[in-house]
């Protein structure tokens, strides 16, 4: 054995260290998590009846409607303090008027400081899991996408990076914290348990820099679509609650207390499809660099290979799905299932396909 | 749902949720989107006309088309789960494996649903469908952009958005800045009296048109490069050329529109395939790098040019490509007959198993005479490994050529070659065959090769002489059109696209009206698509801008209480967007007195 390929074991070796503690922090913020939930659901606020959601939602209504006042420079030179006038906004078609639950936190102060703690960890997890994949890359000499192993990896690491990233630009998706290390903790122990492959290789096939391209909006699009998909998820069960609550049917018990924290539904079916909405493009951009590689390699742009008919079914689905919400009838829940059907095609393609179906996307080992 | 009565008379159902913003606003709610709207509800009107009419309004709905995206999808899911006929193999396989279903697979179609009726039907309804959407969309359109922006309804209240305030300019004035700001924020911009009506967003509905026209193109796409498509393979040997006609290919299918006739004439030879592997580490045995190179010339009289075919490296030649599809071994040998005479020298092209290159052949001698005197035909199957262990039998270990070794069975009798069948030349038919009984003093009934070496058939009736390797490669040439086009109308699908999902179209409108006290009485509305929250933002900032010209007077009326209607549940006047404040950009000033809408009488 070579000096260079003792180094690359090494590398593989480090890579492996990095994520298995990636998943150790990972734990950690998954239980901050849970506590956050937990002393949120036992904070005063909790206990009090679902008739405040509304009283809440006007005060939110008249804080929106509070008048700022702004310094303007007059013609003759003097300025004078003035006030920026009032917009006022009507309530669109899809919102019921309910304003965001408070979060997981609730109004409890310890609760706040454990999601704080998990965002902590969150964050750092993440950087060990990047540095995970970055050594992974480093001791194969490639891009790390080469087999399924490598593509969950990343695949997690950009899920949530984007939700860090969406933190960082002060959006309110905290509420996706549990969901998403609980799933990204799952991913990372699949990886690791079945999907496995020591460092290898490329076969000729994927040496290629449509691999960079293809690939890396692929993994990019399916983490943006896994947000907007646990997003339209939480808006099934949120209007749900939504609905109960507008008929009259208090929902006093636990199940109640935790949709109550959650953002309205209006606000998480916004958030899903401007999820949605924001991959599309990039989805469609990965198919037809796909194509254009499948031209490359194989010389047909466009064989209804199992995985380009299952990323076509995808594809097709999610514009159903963009179809449903601009049509009469099909917004709101219809389009949310829609958006889930598309969601599942997505899945079935990256692993169904994979473990399933034999095609010409032969990863080097699944 | 709420019926409206368009000025062509035509009464049509609008969209509930479009409608709560729309009702009321007339002309200037309508057709921000053009999507046209569903008319599923209405009873067709008497007589085969009408009835063809409505079939075609239904066809063309939006339902329908959603219900055939969701359709071709579905239909696209079999093809994906059952071999299809381009891998005639694999259909074979299933076939003999399942032969209680298959037939009624293949009556359905579901070896080939790409190329199946009910699969194109689903496609081509759709593209009606979409043609019948797309057509008048775009003339709507156009007619749009030629117009100016719709006026100003009469209760700006009503908009999703609204501001006012009270000024000491003149109406006129405020028209006039108005006008300039919203040009200035490059509105489109239509002026009636002292209401100013401003549309932006064009771009919206002109992606979404380019997206649904750039999926036509990238059908006539595919519709081209599978008329036009045709494909030979062909495997050469090291030192081997190919010219391109039908006789040299070993298999070719042609498209419906490129056949035989239309091949180009040019012609390559292999001149040597250059494959390296890792040789150590945990990798070892993986490939590197598989380069075939080539000199190739372009027409009849073209001179050869050198050149190189890889791996995702096709070479274009005159417009057509040929690709590299695989490679692998052929051992070079002689036989000699019961005569002593060569009956066949060459090398013969081995098939690849597995990653090693372990590969199976056999070599067939049709032209053998027998020790007797009469004819004898001679074939050797077996093995080819590029390093090979004669300890561990027919594997390699390795895929260069490190220890060569052939490994083979000896067959004599008739080939079956006259049969009228075509033969593959890989494989043996030893129906009418008799394997000789080879004496090794192995115990093994075959003999193993290194190069150089030689073995005697028994009685004399031949020999056979493993004279050296050569490699082979073997490429596919393709025709294709129609791949330029699909890739131009997939670029464009991503622009509109874009352009559609990420541009908001939006209207805002201005109006200054003389109040009965001498003031000049300011109001903003703005009317976006449902999904855009950006609308108050902007009218915010429209409304800050238009402070120089038109000061708010300090006793401002503030905007009516409530805006909701009584009938109106849905609207209960809660902000759009909790997460979008209405006025994030503008600076704020603590110090300076806040006022309440509510408690504007006291503090006048
Ligand atoms: C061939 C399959 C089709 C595909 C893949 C497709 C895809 C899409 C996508 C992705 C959008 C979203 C863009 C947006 O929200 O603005 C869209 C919008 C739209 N599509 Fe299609 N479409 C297809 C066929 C059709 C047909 C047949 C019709 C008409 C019957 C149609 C009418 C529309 C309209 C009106 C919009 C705009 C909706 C809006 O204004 O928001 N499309 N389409």
């Amino acid at each position: 054995m070579n000096l260079a390929a003792a180094v690359n074991e090494n590398f593989a070796n480090y890579s492996n260290y990095l994520i298995r503690s990636a998943m150790f922090v990972y734990a950690l913020a998954f239980l901050a998590h849970l506590a956050e939930w937990v002393f949120g659901g036992r904070s005063k606020v909790a206990v009090q009846s679902a008739a405040l959601l509304t009283e809440a939602a006007e005060q939110d209504a008249a804080a929106g409607t509070a008048p700022v006042t702004v310094q303007v420079t007059r013609r003759d030179g003097g300025t004078t303090t003035i006030e920026r006038p009032t917009v006022v906004t009507r309530a669109s078609a899809s919102d019921r008027g309910i304003a965001d639950g408070p979060g997981a936190a609730g109004s409890s102060e310890k609760g706040d400081l454990y999601g704080r703690i998990a965002i902590s960890f969150t964050a750092l997890a993440w950087v060990l899991h990047v540095a995970g994949v970055v050594f992974r890359a480093a001791s194969v000499g490639r891009a790390p996408w080469g087999n399924m192993y490598e593509f969950s990896t990343t695949f997690g690491a950009v899920a949530v990076g984007v939700y860090l990233l969406l933190l960082a630009l002060k959006k309110d998706v905290r509420w996706i914290g549990l969901f998403l290390t609980t799933t990204v903790l799952l991913d990372l122990g699949l990886a690791l348990s079945v999907l496995y492959t020591s460092s290898e290789q490329l076969v000729p096939a994927l040496h290629s820099y449509w691999l960079w391209i293809h690939v890396s909006c692929a993994i990019i699009s399916g983490a943006i679509f896994y947000l907007a998909a646990v997003g339209t998820l939480l808006y099934l069960f949120r209007d749900h609650y939504e609905l109960a609550l507008t008929a009259g049917r208090a929902q006093d018990n636990r199940w109640g207390d935790i949709m109550r924290r959650l953002p309205a539904a209006a606000s998480l079916d916004k958030f899903a499809y401007r999820m949605n909405a924001l991959v599309f493009p990039l989805w469609t951009f990965t198919i037809i660099a796909g194509a254009i590689w499948a031209q490359a390699a194989w010389g047909h742009y466009w064989e209804w290979d199992p995985k380009e008919t299952w990323s076509f079914i995808t594809w097709v689905a999610y514009a159903g799905y963009l179809h449903a919400r601009a049509t009469a009838g099909w917004k709101g829940r219809k389009a949310a299932y829609l958006a889930l059907i598309a969601f599942a095609c997505f899945l079935f393609n990256y692993y169904g396909v994979n473990i399933f179906v034999t095609g010409k996307h032969s990863y080097a080992g699944v | 749902m709420s019926t409206t009565q368009k000025p062509d008379g035509d009464v049509r159902t609008a969209d509930p949720a479009q409608d709560r913003t729309e009702e009321g606003l007339g002309a200037a709610g309508a057709q921000l989107s053009t999507q046209p709207v569903d008319s599923l509800s209405q009873l067709p009107a008497m007589g085969v006309l009408g009835w063809l009419r409505w079939m075609w309004r239904q066809l063309t709905s939006m339902r329908v088309a959603l219900i055939l995206l969701f359709l071709l999808s579905l239909a696209a899911i079999p093809g994906s789960l059952i071999p299809q006929r381009s891998d005639a193999l694999k259909v074979a396989a299933f076939t003999k494996a399942h032969p209680d279903i298959s037939p009624l697979y293949e009556r359905l179609g579901m070896f080939h649903v790409y190329s199946s009726p009910w699969f194109s039907a689903i496609y081509i309804l759709l593209f009606v469908s979409l043609s019948g959407c797309i057509i008048p969309r775009t003339w709507q359109f156009v007619g749009q952009l030629r117009a100016r922006p719709p006026a100003a309804p009469r209760n700006l209240t009503r908009l999703p958005a609204y501001s006012t305030w009270r000024t000491d300019a003149s109406p006129e004035q405020v028209a006039e800045a108005a006008r300039t700001a919203l040009r200035g924020r490059r509105f489109r911009t239509g002026v009636t009296g002292t209401s100013v009506a401003g549309e932006k967003g064009y771009l919206r509905e002109t992606g979404n048109l380019i997206f649904h026209l750039a999926l036509f193109g990238l059908l006539i796409g595919f519709a081209l490069t599978s008329l036009e498509k045709a494909e030979g393979g062909k495997l050469i040997v090291e030192g081997d050329g190919f010219t391109n006609n039908l006789t040299q290919y070993d298999d070719f299918s042609g498209g419906t529109l490129y056949g035989a006739g239309d091949l180009k004439p040019f012609g390559f030879t292999l001149n040597n395939f250059d494959q390296q592997y890792s040789t150590s580490g945990p990798e070892k045995g993986t490939a590197l790098k598989f380069q075939a190179n080539i000199s190739y010339w372009n027409g009849t009289e073209g001179k050869p040019v050198k050149g190189s075919v890889s791996v995702n490296h096709p070479l274009n030649i005159g417009g057509e490509k040929v690709y590299l599809i695989s490679h692998g071994y052929a051992p070079v040998v002689t036989v000699r007959d019961g005569q002593g005479n060569v009956a066949y020298q060459g090398p013969v092209p081995f098939l690849p198993q597995d990653t090693n290159l372990t590969s199976t052949g056999v070599v067939k001698v049709p032209d053998a005479i027998g020790k007797n005197g009469k004819p004898d035909q001679l074939a050797f199957k077996g093995y080819f490994t590029p390093t090979g262990d004669t300890t561990k039998g027919p594997f390699s270990t390795f895929p260069e050529l490190v220890s060569p070794m052939l490994w083979l069975n000896a067959y004599h009798g008739d080939l079956g070659l006259d049969s009228g069948f075509a033969q593959n030349v890989y494989q043996l038919d030893a129906t009418h065959m008799k394997q000789y009984q080879l004496n090794t003093g192995t115990g093994v009934n075959g003999v193993v090769l290194k190069p150089g070496a030689s073995f005697d058939l028994p009685d004399g009736n031949g020999s056979l002489t493993f004279d050296g390797v050569k490699t082979w490669a073997s490429f596919s040439i393709s025709h294709q059109s129609g791949n330029v086009l699909a890739l131009v109308s997939g670029f464009c699908a991503i622009i509109g696209l874009m352009g559609s999902l990420f541009i908001q179209r939006r209207r805002i409108w201005v109006r200054a009206d003389r109040a009965a006290d001498g003031s000049t009485l300011v109001e903003l509305g703005g009317l976006g698509r449902s999904e855009s929250a950006r609308i108050a933002d902007e009218l915010g900032d429209l409304a800050m801008q238009l402070q120089p010209d038109a000061p708010a007077l300090p006793d401002a009326p503030g905007p009516p209480d409530t805006l909701a209607e009584p009938g109106d549940p849905g609207a209960p006047g809660a902000p759009d967007d909790p997460a979008a404040p209405a006025d994030p950009a503008a600076p704020q000033d603590s110090e300076a007195p806040t006022h309440q809408t509510d408690d504007e009488g006291a503090r006048a």
